[in-house]
């Protein structure tokens, strides 16, 4: 159910994202997909991948700071309003979304949002009494 | 504009005497405060044992003295160096030290009036005259800028509005609607008053300054054209620290070629900071200075950490103090920042506080528009990285708390990756600092 995310600290600089990139590519590792907070002085790339473990071992013997976070997928219907739906059960369940982006493929017919919470357990139990349906990694990796 | 450049007029007959009276009036106190200070500071009963007052037959052999440190004060910490009954004591000020400890100076009655009539003095010498309102713009507190300015200004027959430091808006109400003919505030104060003075429409001639004294940190001749372009006023530079009495040890003429000590109140030498031994006229070195007068805490040959060049040469003003010139460094790797003397160990010190974070940093000072601004880098520890970026922005302001408790200024913090600060085997490199510099 829940899923790893990898979350790498990079300082401000140009090229930083590419040295990131090559050194996934190089290792053979696709990146499922990726969001990237900011501030002006410095980013937090959080990424998805299949292999996060390899991820996180090359990134780490590489020199960058990588810490490992769970997660969790949903799927939200693609249709105006979809995503409303599920942030107002998140919402009345009086739940709060650390974070959150968008997976980059369709799983089926829905979209894919991919959300942190503070207590992770706590939102599956919360959301899945409201029939928010979960994905799991090979769901979201195996369709990608 | 600048304003026009200020009459010169002189307080003191002191600071006309010629060199022989001088020297004449410095060796005989020199002798006076060394068998003094012997007899009241443990430090300096210690430290001068073996040698009385009429061992120095010229003032060079003020060389044949110990120095003291910045340190030696700490280790005496709170009152240590008093020399006189702790009831006789009218004032105590303070400073910043290296490790966060204040180091606390005491004042007797004769003190404050000797400090009040040096202020003064390069007041009047800096156009003030009886009549004038004087805004003083400098924090009232430890801090001897405020009390020192302000009780300066009255003994010079003037007014003053004790306007202390920060809000701005206030500070332009009292510029432009009480009119005061002089400022004090720091130079780097000054430019940013400069700045809000345009911004809101008011143009040097709907105010009626005619002259400002700005000290407390350095600053450069390009600052000093500025200030004087945006505000309109005739600015001159003044010296001291609080070690020694706090503003007024020295301060410029209208000629504005250097700053006049006031040599009967300080002996001033300027010394190689590796050697030791005096450099000569119009070279830099470390100022060296021993209080003549000082009842409640005397210093020998206190270790100024300024680097400054002195001069003799003849000034068109009368005066014949010794001039020195800006100060344009530091022996040591003390930082003024916005007027706040700040240490690097400092920052360690807050540092050492979080554990999120390693003990390696950078502190970055710079000026971008007129007012200083300090960000330190530091190496955030790999096991508190956190994907969330609330918890990085928690440990961001939680190492911003540490340092404003420990220096009492605000700093910006940079969060960096491990491992990408310079290393260093010696004395690590702390400080990178990109303000402009005096020549």
């Amino acid at each position: 159910m829940k899923i790893k995310q990898i979350a790498i600290f990079m300082e401000n600089k140009p090229g930083h994202l590419r040295t990131i990139c090559r050194v996934l590519a190089d290792a053979g590792v696709n990146i499922n997909t990726l969001s990237l907070a900011d501030t002006s002085q410095y980013g937090i790339l959080r990424l998805l991948s299949q292999d996060w473990e390899r991820a996180r071992e090359i990134l780490a013997k590489s020199g960058f700071v990588v810490n490992v976070t769970e997660v969790l997928a949903v799927e939200v219907d693609d249709r105006p309003g979809g995503l409303f739906t599920l942030l107002d059960i998140v919402g009345d369940a009086d739940l709060n979304i650390e974070y959150m982006y968008a997976f980059t493929h369709h799983v089926g017919k829905s979209a894919v949002m991919i959300l942190r919470f503070d207590d992770p357990d706590k939102a599956i139990s919360l959301l899945q009494a409201k029939n928010v349906r979960f994905l799991s990694g090979s769901d979201i990796f195996g369709k990608a | 504009m600048a304003a026009a450049k200020p009459d010169n007029r002189i307080l003191d007959v002191e600071e006309t005497y010629p060199r022989d009276r001088m020297t004449a009036l410095q060796l005989d106190r020199l002798r006076r405060i060394v068998d003094y200070a012997k007899s009241r500071v443990p430090f300096f009963k210690k430290g001068l044992a073996g040698i009385s007052g009429n061992d120095l037959k010229t003032l060079d052999d003020v060389r044949r003295l110990p120095f003291t440190t910045k340190a030696d004060l700490h280790k005496s910490y709170p009152l240590g160096f008093l020399a006189t009954p702790r009831n006789e004591i009218a004032r105590i000020h303070g400073s910043s030290g290296t490790t966060g400890k204040m180091t606390f100076v005491p004042y007797s009655k004769n003190d404050l009036r000797n400090w009040t009539r040096l202020v003064a003095r390069f007041l009047v010498a800096g156009g003030l005259r009886p009549g004038h309102l004087v805004q003083i713009s400098f924090g009232y507190g430890l801090f001897t800028g405020g009390f020192g300015l302000h009780y300066g200004v009255e003994e010079a027959g003037a007014a003053v509005v004790p306007a202390a430091s920060g809000n701005s808006e206030r500070q332009l109400a009292i510029l432009r609607d009480l009119q005061p003919d002089g400022l004090v505030c720091t130079p780097s104060y000054a430019l940013a008053l400069g700045e809000a003075i345009r911004a809101k429409g008011i143009r040097p001639e709907d105010l009626n300054l005619k002259f400002g004294f700005f000290g407390a940190e350095p600053w450069t001749e390009e600052m000093r054209g500025r200030i004087e372009d945006d505000i309109g006023l005739f600015a001159t530079d003044n010296y001291g620290l609080s070690e020694v009495i706090g503003p007024g040890a020295s301060g410029e003429c209208v000629e504005r070629t250097g700053m006049h000590f006031s040599e009967d109140h300080f002996l001033v030498e300027c010394l190689d900071p590796d050697t030791l031994e005096a450099v000569p006229d119009g070279e830099k070195g470390e100022l060296v200075i021993t209080t003549l007068t000082k009842e409640a805490m005397p210093v020998i040959r206190y270790r100024t950490r300024d680097i400054a060049s002195l001069s003799h040469a003849p000034c068109p003003c009368g005066r014949t103090g010794v001039k020195m010139s800006r100060v344009s460094g530091r022996s040591d790797d003390m930082l003024i920042i916005r007027g706040v003397n700040v240490y690097p160990t400092q920052i360690e010190e807050a540092l050492l506080r979080i554990r999120e974070v390693a003990p390696h940093y950078l502190i970055e000072v710079s000026r971008p528009d007129s007012m200083d601004e300090a960000i330190v880098k530091v190496e955030i520890v790999p096991e508190f990285f956190s994907a969330s970026m609330r918890d990085m922005v928690t440990i961001q302001e939680r190492i911003e708390g540490a340092i404003s408790s420990v220096t009492g200024i605000r700093m910006g913090v940079e969060l960096i990756a491990p491992q990408t600060l310079e290393r260093f085997q010696g004395k690590a490199k702390r400080v990178l600092d990109k303000r402009p510099k005096p020549e």
